[in-house]
């Protein structure tokens, strides 16, 4: 025993250390991660933000530089607290929850104290930094707009908060990223990508040299400038007519499926969402929850399309061979089909044939193509399905492709919506016979309406809308909308529904509406809306719609507008489709009664009944 | 005196100290080398001198060699004389470095005699131990051996260096070896264990479990009728002793070493204050990985984050660069030169000797087990280097001299004389 009890002593000692070595660089791995973070200081280097143009080349979205103040708590030394309180204009408290919060974020890692200091701020702050230990200004680029308006398309950036740092490593506390429109959507063109840089450290913080004579480092990849389909003239002469009105106007190139203008009213000036008074801002905006001015209402907003959709019945109507454009259907006020009340009509002459019945906009004559329509088949179940097979195909009842964040499917009913609905499946063509004139079931967004119309322009095919015209310097959009999409109605078909369209400007619903020198085809629209107060079901005054086109021949533009209660279609949504034409076309407005009446109009009235209280009248 | 015929070098010693060596140096190096060096030989490196250091200590190496085997039995008493001379010298002529007074400074030469002071004792202990008057088993001469190790050991307290002062508790070993009565060592552990109980758990849970563990023992035994008196000493002395440290520790240590045992014990965790070292070094050695970051490659030692980096925790640059695989085989190196030298100080037929080579393999067990437990965060701050790998001189010079002596003992083993 004597012989043996230090050779004993050396054996554990050589097992101990070795499960302790074991453990520390083995198993323990929190230690590898304090190693990173005390030796090696990370510093990233921010790419400027790509500009944004319109389609003129005009700038509409540059950078600004901002300045916020940082801190990484453990580095926090001698701080004297209400000093540095007065100098920040914060309270105590304030600052304590602030600093409790960056700690809890990570000790280590820079959290934002005061974002967005103003410049005299910067100034006052900038000299007297150096005093407070573990505190900093950083250096950003925020965004300068050059435009009031557009916000919905432009859409803005904000700091990205934990759970995008958790599903997006790239991002660190404090990074910006593009949270709506354009911005979100071409994130990734628009950032470029930091660059990053690995510092080596001693115990002082002092830096002693690159990490590794810099092997890991990268250098930043600068942001692209896009340029934007958009027209900023067009755009925000759109937004002018909007005023004091709630709706859309979304206005495309029907030859390329180019996004010219979408307004969506109200609407924000975009710099309201830049700097200090932005989550104040921000927060105004999203608590309106009655114009709800961040509800982009020409892709989110479901309208029941009203009158414009009986281009589509009568083009399906000839496609399937149930009407041609020959024959004359009567109307007698209304049509009946044997329920409680005809589906009534206004007064007009009698009987219509297609392309009378479009410029008049007969309800009965519509009617009459939808049901044979729908019993072309053994089923009303198989009529259906034929039908809502080529409403797809005008990129109906669902999202459209387009590159933009927001958006909704529409709803086209089929057989399986009603067999749901009538659990016995005993609903027939008339049951349903408000399809017939955009009512009953169906809903589209303003978007649908105007990619339907500028495929009837382009007589049976359509680009899907894009508002990216160009990556700067790489020259490219994505391959998407480059194709074309046709719809299953042959071209030949098209011809008397745009003569019906052309004559609502000659003899129809719009003939006051017309412009000298352009040849517009268009459909008005009125459709009634219910809204729900105290649980009742009420009426609310019509929804005014109009698409249009024009050129007739070689059209440049196609335009759905969408005015929220705005009674008939040519009273509002017509009037103001002639105006961005004529705007879009001339560049100046010949129609300056159209225009006044427009821009001083107010439909706030009307918004506000519903929310009186009182009983109140509609479509007066 | 003998002339040397062919001696017989144990050659794996040898080979396993070189390689210590080596891989030391390649350590110092990296641990070294921050600021941006203009030539290769600047003298003011930390790693030129330890070469040069090295170089010296192969010359002592061939000096020992060269010497008679009977010169350092026969000559014991005046080096330990010598060695005694030098550390009360200390209280004189020393120059105090980082707060130290252990050093003599000749010009920009510094010698620290402590570490030689281990060499003189080990020799003298083996000297005293097998002369044929002394019988271990006596209590006299237990205590005139404890007196030779004492000694050194008190002059070394005061200058403060408590932890070379500690090494001294390696001679129990070969004490023990020898014939020292079994009790001293249960004593001796059994007063350690109550030491760190009465820190870790206070006074009262100690005592309570002294007579709790005295008074089962007492009556398991009570048909063999055991002395009651023995029993009542055990208790007193005991108790005695808890509350003694107790009182040292809050009257006598200082806040310093107070704060050393706390950290250990895990009642105290301070990563910024007296923590920093072992944290630091922790997070260095765990940032290893099983291969390490490579040489010259630490961050933690390239930004200088552990302190004493090149001498008393030169292993944590070998846990970060050469990760567990290095780390490892350095404590294996070591564990297997100490079984080396146990095995070479069996075989010796001189009491001398193997007296000797005990005393070589626990000094280096104690700097091995104390050092890389202070370095791995096992056991509180004690300043002593690691053999061979810490940077300075009169370390090297000390241990590869403690190293050598035996060497040149056993080379002549099996030489009949």
């Amino acid at each position: 025993m004597r012989k043996f009890l230090l050779l004993i002593m050396v054996v554990i000692t050589g097992i101990v250390f070795t499960g302790r070595l074991l453990y520390l660089q083995v198993l323990d791995t929190s230690l590898k991660k304090i190693s990173q973070n005390n030796a090696v200081k990370i510093v990233y280097d921010y790419p400027q933000r790509g500009y944004i143009f319109d389609r003129n080349g005009k700038l509409l979205v540059s950078n600004q530089p901002s300045y916020d103040v940082m801190v990484i708590p453990k580095d926090i030394k001698n701080l004297d607290t209400i000093a540095f309180c007065n100098l920040l204009g914060l309270d105590k408290k304030e600052f304590k929850e602030i600093l409790k919060k960056a700690r809890v974020y990570s000790p280590r890692l820079p959290s934002v104290v005061i974002p967005q200091l103003t410049k005299e701020e910067f100034a006052r702050l900038s000299d007297q930094m150096y005093k407070y230990n573990g505190f900093y200004i950083q250096k950003r680029s925020l965004r300068d707009y050059q435009i009031k308006n557009a916000a919905n398309v432009l859409g803005y950036i904000a700091e990205v908060d934990k759970a995008i740092i958790k599903k997006h490593p790239y991002y660190q506390m404090g990074d910006l990223i593009g949270s709506a429109g354009v911005e979100q959507q071409y994130e990734k063109i628009l950032r470029g990508k930091k660059g990053v840089k690995y510092i080596q450290r001693d115990k002082f913080n002092r830096e002693i040299g690159p990490y590794k004579n810099g092997i890991f480092d990268t250098l930043p990849e600068k942001g692209r400038d896009i340029m934007l389909t958009l027209d900023a003239d067009l755009q925000k002469y759109g937004e002018e007519l909007m005023v004091n009105k709630r709706g859309g106007i979304v206005a495309l190139e029907p030859s390329t499926g180019e996004i010219l203008a979408l307004v969506t009213a109200p609407g924000y000036d975009p710099a309201l969402l830049v700097g200090r008074q932005r989550s104040k801002n921000f927060t105004r905006l999203w608590y309106d929850t009655i114009s709800k001015p961040l509800f982009d209402r020409v892709l989110q907003g479901e309208y029941p399309p009203g009158s414009p959709f009986k281009t589509l019945n009568a083009l399906i109507g000839l496609q399937e061979g149930v009407i041609d454009t020959q024959e004359r259907i009567s109307c007698h006020g209304g049509y009946n089909y044997g329920g409680k009340r005809p589906l009534g009509c206004h007064h007009h002459r009698s009987p219509l044939a297609m392309i009378d019945g479009i410029a008049i906009s007969c309800n009965s004559y519509f009617a009459t193509v939808y049901r044979r329509i729908i019993e072309k088949y053994p089923t009303p179940q198989e009529g259906m399905d034929n039908w809502k097979h080529h409403l797809e195909s005008f990129g109906l009842a669902n999202y459209l492709g387009y590159d933009l964040p927001p958006g909704r499917k529409g709803l086209i009913p089929d057989s399986k919506f009603y067999n749901r609905y009538y659990p016995s499946h005993n609903w027939y063509a008339v049951t349903t016979i408000s399809n017939s004139i955009g009512q009953g079931e169906i809903l589209t967004t303003p978007m649908q309406m105007v990619n339907f119309t500028a495929a009837i322009a382009n007589k049976g095919w359509f680009y899907k809308p894009h508002i990216l015209k160009n990556v700067m310097e790489v020259d490219t959009i994505p391959k998407k909308y480059t194709v074309k999409n046709f719809t299953t109605i042959d071209s030949t078909y098209f011809e008397p529904v745009i003569e019906g369209m052309h004559e609502v400007y000659n003899t129809g619903t719009a003939s006051y509406l017309r412009i000298p020198g352009i040849e517009i085809c268009g459909k008005t629209g009125t459709a009634e809306n219910y809204i729900r107060i105290n649980g009742k079901r009420m009426k609310l005054t019509d929804h005014s719609i109009f698409v249009a086109f024009a050129p007739k021949d070689n059209p440049k533009i196609a335009v759905a507008v969408f005015v929220e209660n705005g009674y008939w279609g040519s009273r509002w949504a017509g009037r103001i489709a002639g105006l961005m034409i004529e705007k879009y076309l001339k560049g100046t407005i010949s129609r300056k009664d159209m225009e006044d009446f427009i821009l001083n109009g107010s439909l706030e009235e009307e918004y506000k009944k519903p929310y009186s209280g009182e009983e109140f009248l509609i479509n007066q | 005196m003998h002339q040397q015929r062919s001696l017989q070098i144990d050659w794996i010693t040898v080979g396993l100290y070189l390689v210590l060596i080596a891989i030391g140096w390649i350590n110092i190096y990296s641990a070294s080398i921050n600021d941006p060096v203009t030539h290769f030989f600047d003298f003011n490196q930390i790693y030129i001198k330890q070469l040069f250091f090295i170089g010296l200590s192969l010359l002592l190496i061939f000096f020992i060699l060269a010497l008679d085997v009977k010169f350092y039995e026969r000559f014991s008493s005046v080096i330990y004389l010598a060695s005694i001379l030098s550390l009360l010298g200390l209280f004189i002529f020393g120059k105090n470095v980082n707060g130290a007074t252990s050093w003599y400074a000749i010009g920009s030469f510094t010698f620290q005699p402590s570490e030689f002071a281990k060499i003189a004792t080990a020799l003298a202990l083996a000297k005293y131990v097998s002369d044929i008057q002394t019988d271990i088993k006596d209590i006299k001469d237990q205590l005139r051996a404890f007196l030779i190790i004492a000694i050194p050991a008190l002059l070394i307290i005061p200058q403060p260096d408590p932890g070379s002062a500690l090494v001294y508790a390696a001679f129990l070993f070969p004490l023990y070896r020898e014939g020292l009565p079994s009790w001293y060592l249960l004593v001796g552990f059994i007063f350690a264990g109550l030491f760190v109980a009465t820190l870790a758990f206070g006074v009262a849970w100690v005592v309570s479990a002294i007579f709790i563990t005295l008074a089962v023992l007492f009556f398991r035994k009570r048909k063999k009728r055991p002395s009651k008196r023995m029993y009542l000493l055990a208790l007193i002395a005991g108790i005695g002793f808890v509350f003694s440290v107790n009182y040292i520790f809050y009257n006598v240590f200082e806040q310093r070493h107070r704060d050393r045992f706390n950290l250990v014990l895990g009642k105290k965790v301070d990563a910024k204050g007296i923590g920093y070292n072992t944290k630091q070094s922790e997070i260095a050695i765990g940032s290893g990985g099983w291969f390490g970051k490579g040489w010259t490659q630490g961050t933690q030692t390239k930004g200088n984050f552990v302190p004493e980096q090149h001498t008393d925790y030169i292993f944590s640059t070998v846990g970060e660069e050469w990760g567990f695989v290095g780390s490892l085989t350095v404590v294996l190196l070591f564990v297997f030169l100490i079984i080396r030298l146990l095995i070479l100080s069996e075989r010796q037929k001189s009491q001398f000797s193997r007296v000797y080579g005990y005393s070589v393999a626990a000094i280096l067990f104690v700097h091995f087990f104390v050092n890389i437990g202070m370095v791995t965060g096992l056991l509180p701050t004690i300043g002593i280097p690691l053999p061979f790998f810490s940077y300075g001189g009169s370390g090297l010079w000390g241990f590869t001299i403690l190293l050598f002596i035996f060497i040149r003992l056993d080379a002549s083993n099996y030489i009949n004389r």
